[in-house]
């Protein structure tokens, strides 16, 4: 069974939410990242998103942009993201990993190589932010036998007939963008959020995600209560940031950002 | 990706007009390739346009800006003396350079600008590289009335001062941008962010046949005024059609505006010249087609220049409006069926051509257009003077007078 689905399928049973924090592969610099991983797991996360680095994030607001920055400085690429979470798995075979970026990497990889490395190293799910359901049976046809999720985008803007789409193709969970926009966008509005996941749930069977905007603890439990998982990007690539001066500072600050978050959701 | 068959290669020149497909492919290029945010807008965007290009009325409306406000059409020019120093074919300019704000950008602005004001959006946005698309929206909207807002790369906005400040007289806000490389395709990126967040009440007026579907398609569509006027005067003035056609492509709108309606014209040549830059072998060009290979960027599928690892790299070009790493889907599709040729010129060899056509027919080409005009010096001599060649002359130089006076040690 897929890592993803099994954890699911766990928290399910103890009635709790997946937490789900991403960071960018290579922010600040390559070597911490595996690290960062374990030291999110420690405060709390059920799946990990992590990105790949692409030098033109048109989907990303400024913080993600500028951890694609920072990591591209230091030379990441696919490869060496691919390398880390193999890294990763040798003392942690249970947390899903989930990998987030853009299409062009993965293109120039080659999609059947991209998806051999994935399973080699123990990729559970790939999102590619630029490529919607319509443009994906390529590499999903890669993915697939090689039980890796191809995991999809679901908008406010997203009409019905999109929706079915991407609840068809969809596998994992789906990733509801919770505000119009790019990442690390303002507000939330938990009440509207409720009713598109309620209306989604029409078209799919998958576990609801929702990202943008979540930023606290107290954003993290209002939006734990409607949805079977909440993901947490820019507030915490924003303390990376702030301590990109002080390497040894980030563990712990990520870990009190996600710490909190994991008590307001579960209490 | 699947790249082309041998069948898609023998496909009839009768059906090279027909792309793109429903979805935006051409062949295995073009598509949405976006994130879901974007959807929505371009699914909306897709329908207004469907609805009006076929409209009479907006056709009608199109056109009699295209001929009042622009000056269309423009003129077909035989370059005799230029022709006869060459001694080969006989070249003909296409004079794009006379339209309103000195460029082929005009006729798409004025046909998404329309667009937007029917679809009912008082906002416009644009991105724009040396800020000639940039001057080209800020014409149309202060003329439809439209709030108008420009992304320009901050690397650009210090390199184009003349055009900031035009597009500011104009009545636009010009928003330097930080990100990234801080050109033309961070500007294009930071547009994208902002027409996902302001769809509501926002127009994307993209600027050339890049993006996502329908971009392409439409933006091919309101420069294919070109090749049309280009087929009719060449059969008035040289009594059939001609022999071949040179245009120069960045991201290629005004190539595909001369070539589209020749398409299917078998006994035509076509040459798109890329921005050879220092040389091919140096690396600092702007020729994805020649040097490049297929990746996705900006929400289509086409000839990417990026590193191993798929990052998108630097461009250099002499003409900032060659300057970006990708290029319109349809001619990564052209290329791969054979019907254009896609060759490149170097920066020095540009530089001969602006000169050469200044001093020889009193026309000064924009460094963009004079990499069509270079291309013609190699290609003219090789043929015959009873053979026809047109080069789109796409825009005026002008804008480039500082670039030039700069290489010549001059400052003002």
């Amino acid at each position: 069974m897929n890592r993803i689905d099994q954890r699911f399928a766990d928290l399910k049973a103890q009635s709790r939410k997946a937490l789900i924090p991403y960071i960018t592969a290579g922010d600040p610099a390559p070597a911490y990242t595996v690290g960062l991983l374990h030291a999110l797991v420690e405060s709390g996360a059920d799946i990990l998103e992590l990105g790949i680095p692409f030098s033109d994030p048109m989907a990303d607001g400024p913080v993600i942009q500028k951890a694609c920055e920072r990591a591209l400085v230091h030379g990441t690429r696919l490869a060496h993201v691919l390398d880390m979470v193999d890294e990763f798995r040798q003392s942690d075979t249970q947390t899903p990993i989930v990998l987030m970026g853009y299409l062009n990497p993965i293109e120039r990889m080659g999609f059947e190589a991209f998806a051999a490395r994935c399973e080699q190293v123990g990729v559970d799910g790939v999102l590619v932010v630029d490529m919607p359901p319509e443009e994906a049976d390529e590499l999903t046809a890669c993915l697939k036998p090689r039980g890796v999720h191809t995991i999809y985008l679901v908008a406010p803007t997203t009409s019905e007939t999109r929706a079915a789409t991407i609840g068809r193709h969809g596998a994992g969970y789906l990733y509801y963008v919770s505000l119009k926009g790019v990442t690390g966008a303002a507000t939330l509005d938990v009440t509207a959020v409720e009713k598109q996941l309620n209306s989604l749930r029409r078209f799919s069977d998958l576990p609801l995600c929702v990202g943008f905007g979540i930023r606290d603890g107290q954003s993290a439990a209002a939006v734990a209560q409607v949805a079977d998982g909440v993901i947490v990007g820019s507030a915490l690539v924003s303390q990376i940031a702030d301590n990109a001066e002080h390497i040894e500072a980030i563990a712990p600050a990520l870990k009190a950002v996600l710490s909190d978050m994991r008590q307001a959701m579960d209490s | 990706m699947s790249m082309p068959t041998q069948a898609d290669k023998a496909s009839k020149f009768s059906d090279l007009a027909q792309q793109p497909d429903s979805r935006g492919h051409f062949g295995p290029y073009g598509g949405r390739f976006v994130s879901e945010t974007l959807s929505f807008a371009l699914e909306e965007l897709e329908k207004v346009y469907a609805s009006l290009r076929d409209d009479p009325e907006f056709q009608a409306d199109f056109d009699y800006d295209l001929k009042h406000y622009v000056g269309r059409p423009s003129p077909l020019y035989h370059a005799d003396r230029w022709s006869r120093e060459l001694g080969g074919a006989q070249i003909w300019l296409k004079r794009e350079d006379l339209n309103h704000t000195g460029a082929h950008k005009v006729n798409n602005t004025i046909g998404q600008a329309l667009l937007a004001k029917k679809a009912g959006k008082p906002r416009v946005i644009a991105e724009t590289g040396a800020g000639q698309h940039g001057v080209a929206t800020a014409t149309v909207a202060a003329r439809l009335g439209l709030k108008c807002d420009i992304y320009m790369g901050a690397e650009d906005v210090e390199r184009q001062k003349l055009n900031v400040y035009r597009m500011r007289l104009l009545g636009a806000n010009v928003i330097a941008v930080e990100s990234g490389s801080r050109t033309l395709k961070d500007a294009m990126n930071e547009a994208m962010r902002d027409w996902v967040t302001n769809v509501d009440d926002t127009f994307y007026i993209i600027g050339t046949v890049a993006g996502p579907h329908p971009y392409p398609e439409m933006v091919r569509d309101f420069n294919a005024v070109v090749g049309r006027e280009a087929r009719r005067q060449s059969l008035e003035q040289i009594g059939r059609l001609p022999d071949a056609l040179i245009a120069c492509v960045g991201g290629g709108s005004n190539a595909m505006g001369l070539f589209y309606p020749f398409l299917q014209d078998e006994e035509v040549a076509m040459y798109g010249v890329e921005a050879g830059g220092k040389g091919l072998e140096t690396g600092q060009h702007a020729a994805p087609l020649n040097a490049g290979q297929p990746g996705v960027l900006h929400g289509n599928r086409t000839y990417l220049m990026s590193d191993e690892g798929g990052q998108i790299i630097d461009t250099h070009s002499i003409s900032a409006g060659l300057d970006y790493p990708g290029v319109g889907p349809e001619h990564a599709w052209l290329k791969d069926v054979g019907r254009v040729n896609y060759v490149t010129a170097n920066d020095d060899k540009v530089l001969e051509a602006f000169r050469e056509l200044t001093h020889v027919e009193g026309i000064m080409p924009a460094l963009e257009s004079a990499h069509a005009l270079a291309y013609a010096k190699v290609l003219a001599p090789t043929m015959r003077t009873d053979e026809h060649l047109i080069v789109n002359l796409s825009g005026r130089g002008d804008k480039d007078i500082l670039t030039v006076a700069k290489i010549d040690g001059i400052e003002f």
